[in-house]
Order: C-alpha cells, then structure tokens, then sequence
C-alpha cells in the first residue's frame, strides 16, 4: 500500500505460480485425480468461505444501497415504492446537502496540503537531526494509534469556550478568547486541526520511509556540484518523493471526505437529536449529514442516494489513483 | 420382555404428547402483550411492580416489558414498524405520533373503552395534541409542564430579595442583568438567565411568549404557522434573543447546557420541566433553589401560559382480538387515578387526571405545586416533526446569536421552514 | 551529506531538534492535559496547572462502579480478538489460494475481492443495518463483528508475501505427505510469521478504535464497546470534564501499554500496510 515500502516492493511480483514440477503429479496419484485437479480442489475449498463472504456481505449489499436510493424509502412506512432518480433529483436543491458537500471539499482541501507539508517538514528534520530517529517517530505516532473518539473529547475540552486551557491560555496573554468550536469561522477549521494533530504522524512515518528510499549518492552528487541543503531539497529529493506525495494526497483526500467521528465528538450537541453537525451545520460533513438523515430522520432511500455519491466521488479518485500508482487502496 | 418394553415405552410417549398438548393449550389461554418504553429508572422500576400487581388481578395476561436507551428508543420503534416485530402496547412522545399514525402504525383507542368525551372530562386539556381525525390514539399516565427555577444564593449575593423570584418577563430581564457576570475578559462567569434554544425555551417561545405578546401559534387546524401573523411576533423574538445578544445573560453552550450550568451554581435562573425535579434533588444538593410559575408580561399580565408534555401509552396495529382486549385492559390500568398517584411519588411527574391535578395538598407543595399550577393553561404544541421543527428554532436564533440576522428577517425564514414541515405533511 | 559541511550541519541540526522538541510538546500536551484533568475535582478542574493540588481518583471510581466501563473494555477485547483471529485465518487462507494454488476462475475471483475494496463502508452501513435488523443480529456482538471477519486489504495483502515464498518450499512440504491444508498451515503460515504479525495488530487497533458502524449496530447500554460507551457517556455527562477526561484515559491507557511494547512493530507494520484511521 505505501509505495515506499520496501517489504511489499519486493513482493509485488503478479505473475502467477510456476506450475508444479512433474515428479510431484507421479509421486501421488489418489481416487484418479491429477495432481493439477486436487491443488484445484483445495484451491476452491479455501476460497469458498471467503469468496462467500465478500458476496454476502459487501457485493450484495451495496447492490441493496443502489436498490434502496431509488425508492422512497422511509423506515417507518410499510411500502417502499420505486421512485426513480427523484432522490438523486432532491439532492439538487437539498441546501443542507450542498452545505455539507461544501464543508467536506473545505475539509480536503485544508487538511491535505496542510499534513503533506507539516509531514514532509518533520519527516525532513527528523532525517536531518539524525539522532534520537526513533524517539521522534514514536511520539509523532503516537495520536495516530489512540482512539478518535478519545483525542476528540480532549481536544473538545481543550478548546471549551469558558473555562477550556486554550482560551485561558489566550487569555493570560492578553489576548481574545475565541468560540472555537461554537464560531461559525472557526469550528470547522478547529475539527480540521485535529484531524491533521491525529494523523500526521502516519504522514511522516511515509515520508521518512520514502526519504530513506532518495540514494544517497544523488544528494551528495548534488552538494559536491556546490547547491544548498535547500537546492538539494528542492531539485533532488522533492522529485523523488513523488509517488509517495501522490499516494499521500489521495490517500488524505479520501480519508477527509469519510471524516465523521471527529465531527461526531467535537460539535455534536450531546444532548442526543438533531443538530449533529455544530452551529447552523458549520462542521457539518457529508458523512455526518448521510448518518443523520438515515438514523434521525429514518429517509433511507434519500441517504443511500447520497451514499452512492459518495460512492462515485471516492471511486473516480481510486481509479485515478490506481493508474498513477497500481496500488490498491482500502477504505 | 422386549414387546412389554415397547408398550411401556408407546404408552409414556403418548402420554408425554399429552401432557405437551395441555400445556400448550394452557399456554395459548395466556395471552402475553409485549409493553416497550425507554429507559428511565424510576418509570422502568415503578412498570416492573405495576405489572405484578396487573397479571395478579388478571391471571391468563402477561405483560412482557421492554426497554431501550432513551437515545435510540424511537429508531427502534420505527423500524419494528415495518418489519411486523414489536409492542402492542407503545409509551411514545406525543409529538411523535402523528407519524406514527401516519405510518399506520398505532390504532385508535376502541370507542366503548375509552369514550372520546369521557376522555375530555377527565383528562388535562393538552391531552387533545393527541386527537387526529376526531379519535384519541393513546393516553398519558403523567403530564408535564415548565417553570421557572431560581438560585437563592445567586439573588442573595446580587443584593435581590431571595425569596422574590421575578413574576414578570420585565423583572426576569433586569435580574438576570444583575446577576451575570464576566471576568475582566469578558468571559462569562456566572450567567444570569440559562438562555437556549434547544432544551426547554423554544416551548417557551412557541407557547408562552407568542401568546403573550397576543400571537396564536397555530392557526386551528394546526396547519398555518402564526408565528409572524403580527407585530407581536416579532417583538416576542425579538426580545427572546436580545436577552442573549444586546443584554447578555446567557449563552446557548455555556457550560455545555443550560441544566449543568444550573446544577453548577454558574446559572442564577432557568426554565425547566417537572422531570427535572429528579435530577436536581440528587445532584443539586449544593444550591440552594426554588421554583415558580413561569413569569408574565407586564403589560398584560392575565394571560398566562405554559408549555405541556406527556408521553403516552398506545396501542399499536399488531395488537389484534383477545389481544387487543388484554392489551385495553392494561391501558385502562396505566391510566387509572391510583396508578397516576404512585408515578408522581415514585417518577415525579404529573398526574393526567384533571381531579387529581386539581388537588389542594398537592397544588401547595412547593416543588410539584408551580408545575401544577402551569397544567392549568398549558399548551401542547401540534408537532409534525419535532426534530426538524426544534432544528428550525435553534437554526434562527443561532443566526441572530452568531451571524448577526436581522430577527425580523431570521423569524420570517423560520417560519416558512416550519410551515414547509407543515404543508408537507398536508400535502 | 553528511561529513562535507559538518560545521552548518551541526547548527542546522540543532535547529532540527529545537523544532521537533517543539512539536513534541503540542503532540504530548493534550494527553497531558488530559491526564490532569482526569485527577482533579471541583474548581479546580478550571485551573491552568498540569499537576493538580488534590489528585483524586474519584472520577475513575465514579466511572468504574456507575458505568458499564468494565463491561464496555470486555466487549471491545472479545470483538478485536475474535475479529483479528478470524481476519488471520482467512485473509491468509485465501491469500495463499490466490497466491499459490491454481483453480478455474482464480483471476476473477482475485478481481472480485480487490474491486470490493473500492466500496466506502459508508455505503453499506444502510444495507447492512436493514440486513441485520432482518436477522436479529442488530445489538448483537456478532452483528458487530461480521462485516469485519475477512478483509479485503488483508486478503490482498496475504497474497502479496505468499507469492514471494519460493515454491519448492511448498513442495517439499507435498513431499512429505501433507495435504494442501498442511501445506498452508506448517509450511506457509510460518514462512509469513511477520506479515502475520503486522496484520494482527492493525486489525486489532483498527477494531478496538472503530465506531461508524459500532455506533449504528450497537443500541442497549451493556453492548456497547470503548469508542461508543465513552462517546454516549460523555455526551450524558454535559461539561462534567473531569469524568470526560478520565473516561478518555481509560480509553487511551490500554493503546499506550500496546504501543510502548510494539512499537516498532506498529509504526512499520502501519508503514507497510497503511492501516485505516
């Protein structure tokens, strides 16, 4: 999955099995089966459950999803008749949708550039510190491994308008207190900070793996032709990491379009029903926005409409994605 | 030997099917009705003793209670609708039914059991939020109402009489003035009116300032939001959000909500349901408080208002023949006046009943007796969709609180958001 | 790089490490803060200090013997074992089938498992929920952990490093008279111990942190795992920070302990694999 991986490189290799040497088909011939019927055999029997579980559980049901987006699905009624692509059509001119979509391209389009920079920059200076490697690797990981729904009340207490640290913090200084979480400019900004709190660390653990990967000999080529640290950065190393930014970058992009648990813990009122996506939806994503029409509002057919955007949306980044890197991606 | 084996053994299995037999004819004479509430204690102790007693002066019915998380009740409800599983008896939120009925979900309640006009004799009038097409579907055990709740340390410390709790809105604005304060970075402190939108106030809004700034919500049929049919209206929210905005004395998130701030000793006053009582006793050990009848306008101050709420027990289609009849039996000892005592002492809420509403001991207490008072001219709101519909309200004031609308401009979208909720229903 | 200016190296260095002592302190202070907030009580709760006057463990005792804690730490333990065991046999089950042994179809069924992984879960939780409601399996553990035994990730995965092992290794195990499945247990499943080692703790993580769909399958109180349990609890429990902070603590304590021990272990086996977030 990371390119920059060196164990899976070195497997990657897709052509298929060397057929069984010949001695083998004689050594053992039982109940008249050759040898290529029985690995056959065993090779149906082990993929049989798995095979059956994919069908089951994720083929078919996103069969259903597309089943259901074109009906007028509500849970609480008895018929669910087919309506076409009315859902879809609602969707048009649905402002809590648009809001949402819009909430979630902002999302994106803050936490990517902003994790691929701050990654890259620590992934740079931890390289170029050169001692205490590991430490630094280990605590900039360690928010990537605990729990969001924990880091999401912590951050949520830390930025409590009366009373949390940052405001009194802020304070102390002499300066403003902030709404944070309960200003209109600023909630969904201060979700996205903690998105990319949490998970820069998976972007400088690439990034060092792919700085790993830069030869040597290139940058001390480089250095000896007289450029700067800078130089070297910017005409050698950069080029090379490439792949590993473009993997990053849809990797990023689709994680920050699935955002949801953050959102849930950070803005949600708490108190249970409705407004789940901070004041007047500031925070609001499409996932958040999907959950609450289907589990509040109980309009499944119109959520599995959105679902399926959703669908397309993350199925046309991979795509693209998989031709610029043939590397499967799971979400 | 081996054939005498054989009978033994023939003649045991058929007296063993036998026996099944009874027993499973015994069983069909008993009729189980499947009961479902939400979990709260109090109610799920009090139904638990309540069905004991019921199956003893009942024999052949058995009730089988259920509960679920309060969060997740009415999904589970709804999609046992459709999907043929479910209670035949149902404690719903009242402003959830018209849903339900929509869906086809609850029947009415038979006509000879529960005589519509019986019902309007005995009941508290908010009862008739409940009557769709001229039929009753389903009735509450206990009712709520609101009242305003005071900090007597907080008026102390302001120099206000703590004993005087303000009878007016007027009185509510200038002590609530007096009692914030902010530190010197203009933080909020001690916030003199819990100001929200999303627990209790919006009932307020909709209720009793309207009301009293001379707004009917609702026209008759419940079909046309009122809210800005004059210039009331838009001086009631006017003044409702200039109690956060010009004035500051509260703030919708202060301390995550209006109740906490309360119970923290940060909040000097609050409006809040008689379910509250509970809480507050347990945990609000601290605080020295009281409690009293919403307050009025000065300028017209006879007319007087609350906000009800109940929940209520229905019967829901599966519920079909003997069933039904065990399942109406229940009803009937869900809502009979000795059940609707013991609630209040034992859940806190009040009782359905007008005769038992109107009682003098309990009209003096000084806890119940404000909320008691508030039944007399409580008002339940018609809802269609109360999630949506509490969603519009704190919406609007959030855009006057923190993106600066105009609240003449705020209200008039408000309202055409809950007339669409309203015509989409009637459409 | 690094001899021919050791001079600006050295300062430059330095300023590296300023910089990433830096960011150490804004990745360490929220847990720290947490932590404070966690042993204190009262007031003081609101005050700027990192050790508290009075520390109290009454918000943890508060936690353990008012909530479902302890049920909820069993329920996410039993889901991530039983999810992670069955993911280890099966993804490598059928990454070996797809890797080494030759069967009609073996391409397609290949494809058919790597296109699933384009579906967002996002899309079958709706389908998943109608499902399961149909089946009772809704509020149920297994409900919880269905979508989740066989992974296609780990499927692929699997494959990737069962193709790197020679396959005279294999014969030889024929050889010797096992049978496929012997085969695949004693001779391929150890060959591939790391990689093993490297899902297992992914899924593991991946299942302790989970919540979109843990939220939506789990409804009654005494089913729920550490995710959704501190997620309704404080969202109950208001502004009643220090019980937030503890419950928090709870969450992140048995995560640090694993990290402390793997961590070199996880920060490649992430890095290898790219688990989910």
């Amino acid at each position: 999955m990371a390119p920059s991986a060196e164990s899976s490189q070195r497997h990657t290799s897709t052509a298929p099995a060397p057929p069984t040497p010949p001695r083998h088909r004689a050594a053992s011939p039982r109940r008249g089966l050759s040898l290529r019927q029985r690995t056959a055999l065993w090779g149906v029997a082990f993929i049989i459950i798995p095979l059956a579980f994919f069908l089951l559980v994720r083929i078919y049901p996103a069969l259903v999803a597309f089943d259901v987006s074109l009906r007028d699905w509500n849970i609480m009624k008895f018929n669910k008749p087919y309506i076409g692509l009315k859902n879809y059509q609602r969707l048009a001119a649905d402002d809590g949708f648009w809001n949402a979509a819009r909430n979630t391209v902002l999302y994106s389009a803050i936490i990517v550039p902003a994790s691929l920079a701050l990654g890259l920059l620590a992934a740079s200076l931890i390289q170029l510190a050169n001692r205490a490697r590991g430490a630094y690797r280990m605590v900039y990981f360690l928010p990537y491994i605990t729990p969001t729904v924990a880091v999401s009340w912590v951050w949520r207490w830390l930025f409590f308008k009366n009373g949390g640290v940052l405001n009194q913090i802020l304070i102390s200084l002499g300066l403003t207190p902030q709404p944070f979480l309960q200003g209109l400019d600023q909630a969904l900004l201060c979700v996205a900070s903690v998105v990319v709190w949490q998970g820069l660390g998976y972007y400088i653990v690439i990034f060092l793996a792919g700085l790993e990967m830069v030869p040597h000999e290139y940058k001390e080529a480089a250095t000896i032709d007289g450029a700067s640290g800078w130089q070297v950065f910017r005409h050698v190393t950069l080029p090379l990491l490439n792949p590993t930014i473009l993997f990053l970058a849809v990797l990023g992009t689709i994680r920050s379009l699935q955002i949801f648990t953050e959102i849930m813990n950070m803005t949600s009122g708490g108190s249970g029903a409705g407004d789940l996506g901070g004041p007047l939806g500031s925070t609001m994503s499409l996932v958040v926005y999907i959950y609450q029409t289907a589990f509040y509002q109980f309009k499944f057919g119109y959520a599995s409409a959105m679902t399926v955007v959703l669908f397309v949306v993350i199925l046309a980044i991979t795509l693209v994605q998989m031709k610029l890197l043939n590397k499967p991606v799971e979400y | 030997m081996k054939t005498t084996f054989s009978r033994v053994l023939l003649v045991s299995v058929v007296a063993a099917l036998l026996v099944a037999l009874a027993v499973s004819h015994v069983g069909a004479q008993t009729i189980t009705v499947e009961y479902w509430q939400y979990y709260y204690e109090s109610k799920v102790v009090l139904i638990d003793e309540l069905i004991k007693e019921f199956e003893a002066k009942n024999p052949g019915i058995k009730i089988d209670h259920k509960t679920f998380p309060y969060e997740q009740f009415n999904q589970k409800v709804a999609i046992s609708v459709p999907a043929g599983s479910g209670p035949d008896v149902v404690n719903l939120f009242y402003g959830w039914v018209p849903k339900y009925v929509e869906a086809g979900y609850l029947q009415p309640l038979p006509e000879k059991d529960f005589p519509v006009a019986t019902i309007e004799r005995d009941f508290v009038p908010m009862v008739d939020s409940i009557k769709l097409e001229g039929k009753y579907w389903g009735l509450p055990t206990a009712v709520r109402a609101l009242a305003l709740f005071w900090n007597k340390d907080h008026f102390k410390a302001a120099g206000l009489d703590p004993e005087k709790p303000p009878t007016t809105w007027e009185q509510l604005q200038e002590y609530a003035i007096k009692l914030t304060q902010r530190d010197r970075a203009g933080q909020l402190v001690q916030s003199g009116f819990a100001w929200n939108a999303d627990g209790q106030d919006w009932h307020v809004f909709i209720q009793v300032l309207l009301r009293q700034w001379g707004v009917t919500p609702y026209s008759a049929d419940n079909k046309k939001v009122l809210w800005n049919s004059n210039q009331g209206g838009y001086d009631a929210f006017k003044w409702w959000t200039e109690l956060a905005t010009k004035h500051k004395v509260g703030e919708p998130t202060f301390m995550g909500d209006y109740r906490t701030a309360f119970i923290a000793g940060k909040a000097s006053m609050m409006i809040d349901g008689s379910f509250a009582l509970g809480t507050l006793k347990s945990k609000a050990q601290d605080i020295n408080w009281g409690v009293t009848t919403l307050p009025v306008r000065a300028a017209n101050p006879t007319v007087q208002a609350n906000f009800g709420s109940f929940w209520l027990n229905s019967l829901t289609v599966k519920a079909q023949g003997a069933k039904r009849d065990a399942a109406v039996k229940w009803l009937q000892f869900l809502t009979s006046p000795e059940v609707m005592k013991r609630w209040l002492t034992d859940v806190g809420e009040l009782p359905a009943r007008t005769a038992l509403a109107e009682d003098k001991a309990l009209l003096s207490d000084p806890q119940y007796g404000p909320f008691l008072a508030g039944l007399k001219y409580a008002y339940a709101t018609f809802f269609i969709d109360e999630t949506a519909e509490r969603q519009a309200v704190i919406d609007a004031t959030n855009e006057v609180l923190l993106r600066g609308t105009d609240p003449k401009v705020a209200l008039d979208a408000l309202v055409r958001k809950e007339q669409a909720i309203r015509d989409e229903y009637y459409k | 790089m690094n001899d021919s200016r050791p001079v600006s190296n050295r300062s430059s260095q330095i300023w590296a490490h300023a910089i990433l002592i830096m960011g150490i302190a804004t990745v360490v202070f929220p847990f720290l803060w947490m932590l404070a907030t966690a042993f204190k009580r009262g007031a003081e709760i609101y005050s700027i200090s990192l050790i508290p006057k009075r520390p109290t463990l009454a918000n943890f005792r508060y936690l353990l013997e008012r909530t479902m804690y302890g049920r909820w730490y069993l329920n996410s333990l039993i889901i991530a074992t039983v999810v992670t065991l069955s993911e280890l046999f099966f993804d490598s089950m059928a990454g070996y089938a797809l890797a080494k042994l030759r069967f009609p179809g073996r391409n397609l069924v290949f494809v058919l498992i790597l296109s699933t992984m384009m579906i967002p879960t996002e899309m079958l939780i709706i389908p998943w929920y109608l499902m399961f409601t149909r089946t009772g399996w809704i509020d149920t553990h297994w409900g919880v952990m269905l979508p989740g035994l066989i992974s296609a990730f780990g499927v692929f995965l699997m494959r990737q490093f069962m193709q790197g092992m020679p396959d005279d290794l294999l014969s030889a195990g024929r050889i010797d008279g096992l049978n496929e499945f012997g085969v695949w247990w004693h001779v391929a499943l150890p060959n591939v111990r790391p990689a093993l080692a490297a899902l297992a703790i992914l899924v593991f993580l991946g299942n302790w942190n989970a919540y979109l769909w843990p939220v939506i399958a789990i409804e009654s109180a005494k089913m729920r795992t550490l995710p959704v349990g501190m997620s309704l609890f404080s969202g109950e429990a208001g502004s009643e920070w220090q019980l937030i902070m503890a419950a928090a603590t709870l969450a992140v304590i048995p995560i640090m302990i694993i990290y402390s021990v793997f961590q070199r272990q996880i920060v490649e086996g992430v890095a290898l694999t790219g688990m989910k977030g």
